[in-house]
């Protein structure tokens, strides 16, 4: 035996092992936040993903986890380095819409999977669609065309708008004001990251606004709403989850109390599904659920649904699986519109308090199966 | 704008300048007498209000939090001091930038895994919550006044401190020629610990009177310190008077431009796009304003000249 016919046999050996070790092995790679100031948004994701896949027990599932920092440059390193190392089939994720704008369009040219469980920028859901991009969570206009329906059967007439100076927060008041049909008391854009909301309390008090919708996610919010059960204006407020999500509440307290906020999600939407996540998720971590763990969990049924279906390596067939939704979703009823973007009821929730926890629940249907408005300019 | 919206603007311009206060005093301190950048001041600002929400929630008492708040944001500051900022004095800023950089991490993750990831609840106590009718009857937080209030006396305290007493004088020699003063038997080493440790405490301090009407949660500190840093750029680095009428400037700059620019863009422009660019143009304000300072002052307002 030469040399060349060793290298040759060496080489048959590998490419057979790697063959059967794809197989129909699916491995994702998720890039979420995990340190910083949003990791509370990127655990929940994460636990709520991995709960889903410890109860499916499918050993053809690999998982690798990684944290992005929240920072654009890190998930496209990271991205890389699964789509080229490690090679995976799946990417999963990313919290913020900016990271995925960076992340998405490369890693779905590279012929990879990529399934949104919280992002949901409009560039992705209209021109910039991809077949192989798929978003579990919503559309990110949604929540905040909910609340504009909300205000419409809520009575209000003169309603005050605020929202941070970045895409995201454009694209909340805009999807607002899709909806809502009154009259605008005043429109505010806070800087992003901003903490002290005196001067925008104290043109809310000047405004004469019969009400106020707010998207301040995060940090942002909880600061809000301390200063505004402080500074004495009583009217009635609303706003999408994000400001009142199971993480962040505790830290508001009794500043939150009967807001009302939309979710595509909440712990007492009645369906066996999601009673029984509800209960193993407080069960494996000791806290309740928020709506970005149930989006987690709900993207991780998701892909084992499909994997049940189709091989990986038959992207077509793949991408038809997932297309079909067929797993229970937490949230009722689920399906996909033609740019891969949910088609789901949007509730009204209100906070409450139960026991010494403050949560949330439902007391009705804002907008009932909700699409999104950037469908017709997506061809793919 | 009505009067009355005015005023209630100045007072919160007034409010957030005092809070920069408190954080750019410490840094100033630190900068003018030991020749040291410290990145991570904003991360005793966190400790402090991580402290504060923690005693607030075991004893129910703003009072201790606050003291806490102190206590904890001083000896993490002495530890730091001891453990590493002691090795950069003379290193080069470059060295302890790198250093300082690293310790917001350390500080960051260090929280994280005290704290976990989720923002902590620390309020206003009952009998400083809701608002309170100034004369012309203006509505105003009283919780922000009373804040106001004690910022100006720490500013007070802090000026008698320095002018007034043999730490203050030690403090402004070690400024002006620390070799000297060493030689003269000054424990400098000691001094140095002790001026870090009060930087410190009043960052601290920020972060508990902060953190009860904003969110205490990691990272917290980070952008404050920007700010801060821009406030001793324009007062001038080393100088407590600088640092105070600087962030006073800045409060105000901040918190006046924010209403300004957009109601004048309104002339011209529709509401949201007014809206959008004008609150684009106010955040860059006060780096117009520290520009400006820089062309006239290069040394800042009241830095020594070099």
């Amino acid at each position: 035996m030469n040399f060349k016919t060793i290298i040759t046999v060496a080489g048959i050996a590998l490419a057979s092992t790697a063959a059967i070790a794809q197989g129909d092995k699916v491995k994702v790679g998720m890039i979420t936040t995990l340190s910083g100031g949003g990791a509370g948004l990127g655990i929940d994701v994460r636990d709520g993903f991995m709960l889903a896949v410890k109860q499916a027990g499918d050993a053809n599932l690999e998982v690798i986890v990684e944290d992005d920092q929240r920072k654009p440059e890190i998930a496209v390193q990271l991205a890389d380095r699964m789509i080229q190392s490690d090679d995976v089939d799946v990417l999963t994720g990313i919290i913020w819409s900016n990271l995925a704008m960076a992340v998405v369009p490369s890693a779905t040219a590279q012929g990879k999977f990529y399934l949104s469980p919280n992002a949901g920028p409009s560039a992705l859901a209209g021109k910039g669609c991809n077949p192989n991009y798929f978003n579990v969570a919503w559309q990110n206009d949604n929540l905040h065309e909910a609340a504009g329906g909300y205000a419409n059967t809520a009575g209000f007439e003169n309603i005050f708008i605020l929202a941070p100076n970045y895409p995201a927060g454009q694209d909340a008041l805009t999807g607002f004001k899709r909806m809502y049909k009154g009259d605008l008391a005043g429109e505010v854009f806070t800087q992003l990251g901003q903490k002290d909301y005196a001067s925008e309390l104290a043109q809310i008090r000047a405004s004469g606004a019969d009400s106020i919708f707010f998207f301040l996610p995060g940090g942002m919010g909880i600061s809000f709403l301390k200063q505004y059960a402080d500074s004495g204006i009583d009217l009635p407020v609303v706003g999408p989850a994000f400001s009142f999500d199971q993480g962040i509440l505790q830290a508001v307290g009794d500043a939150a109390m009967g807001v009302k906020n939309t979710s595509q999600w909440n712990k007492d939407i009645d369906n066996p599904a999601n009673a029984a996540f509800v209960a193993s998720f407080q069960a494996e971590y000791g806290r309740l659920p928020s709506l970005y763990a149930s989006q987690g969990f709900d993207t991780a049924n998701l892909l084992l649904s499909a994997m049940k279906k189709a091989d990986i390596n038959d992207a077509d067939a793949f991408r038809a699986a997932l297309e079909a939704a067929d797993f229970d979703s937490v949230r009722g009823k689920f399906s996909f519109s033609a740019n891969h973007h949910p088609i789901q009821d949007i509730y009204v929730r209100e906070v409450i308090k139960e026991g010494d926890v403050y949560t949330n629940k439902i007391i009705g249907v804002a907008l009932s199966d909700q699409s999104n408005v950037y469908v017709d300019e997506c061809k793919m | 704008m009505t009067v009355i919206l005015f005023i209630e603007q100045v007072l919160n311009g007034l409010q957030f300048g005092i809070m920069l206060f408190l954080m750019a005093a410490g840094l100033t301190l630190v900068f003018g007498v030991m020749g040291l950048i410290n990145l991570a001041h904003g991360a005793l600002y966190m400790v402090g209000a991580f402290a504060a929400a923690a005693v607030a929630g075991m004893t129910g008492s703003f009072l201790l939090a606050l003291i806490a708040a102190l206590a904890a944001a001083a000896a993490a500051g002495a530890l730091v001091e001891l453990l590493v900022i002691r090795r950069l004095y003379i290193r080069d800023h470059l060295d302890q930038v790198l250093a300082t950089f690293a310790l917001i991490l350390i500080f960051s993750e260090g929280t994280r895994w005290m704290f976990g990831s989720f923002p902590l609840y620390l309020d206003i106590p009952d009998y400083l919550s809701g608002p309170v009718t100034l004369p012309g009857g203006i509505k105003y937080p009283l919780y922000r006044l009373v804040i106001t209030l004690i910022g100006l006396c720490i500013a007070g305290g802090l000026f008698l401190l320095i002018s007034r007493t043999r730490l203050g004088i030690r403090i402004r020699a070690g400024e002006s020629d620390r070799e000297m003063i060493a030689a003269l038997g000054v424990n400098i080493s000691k001094l140095y610990t002790i001026v870090f440790a009060l930087g410190a405490a009043l960052a601290g301090l920020a972060g508990a009177l902060v953190g009860a009407i904003q969110s205490v949660q990691v990272g917290m500190g980070e952008p404050v310190m920007i700010l801060a840093f821009v406030v001793i750029v324009i007062g001038g680095i080393g100088s407590i008077k600088g640092a105070l009428i600087g962030a006073l400037m800045v409060g105000l700059t901040n918190t006046l431009g924010g209403i300004a620019m957009p109601a004048f863009l309104r002339l011209f422009m529709d509401n949201s796009a007014a809206s959008a660019t004008g609150s684009a143009l106010a955040s860059m304000l006060i780096y117009v304003l520290m520009a400006v300072v820089l062309i006239w002052r290069p040394q800042g307002l009241f830095g020594a000249a070099t």
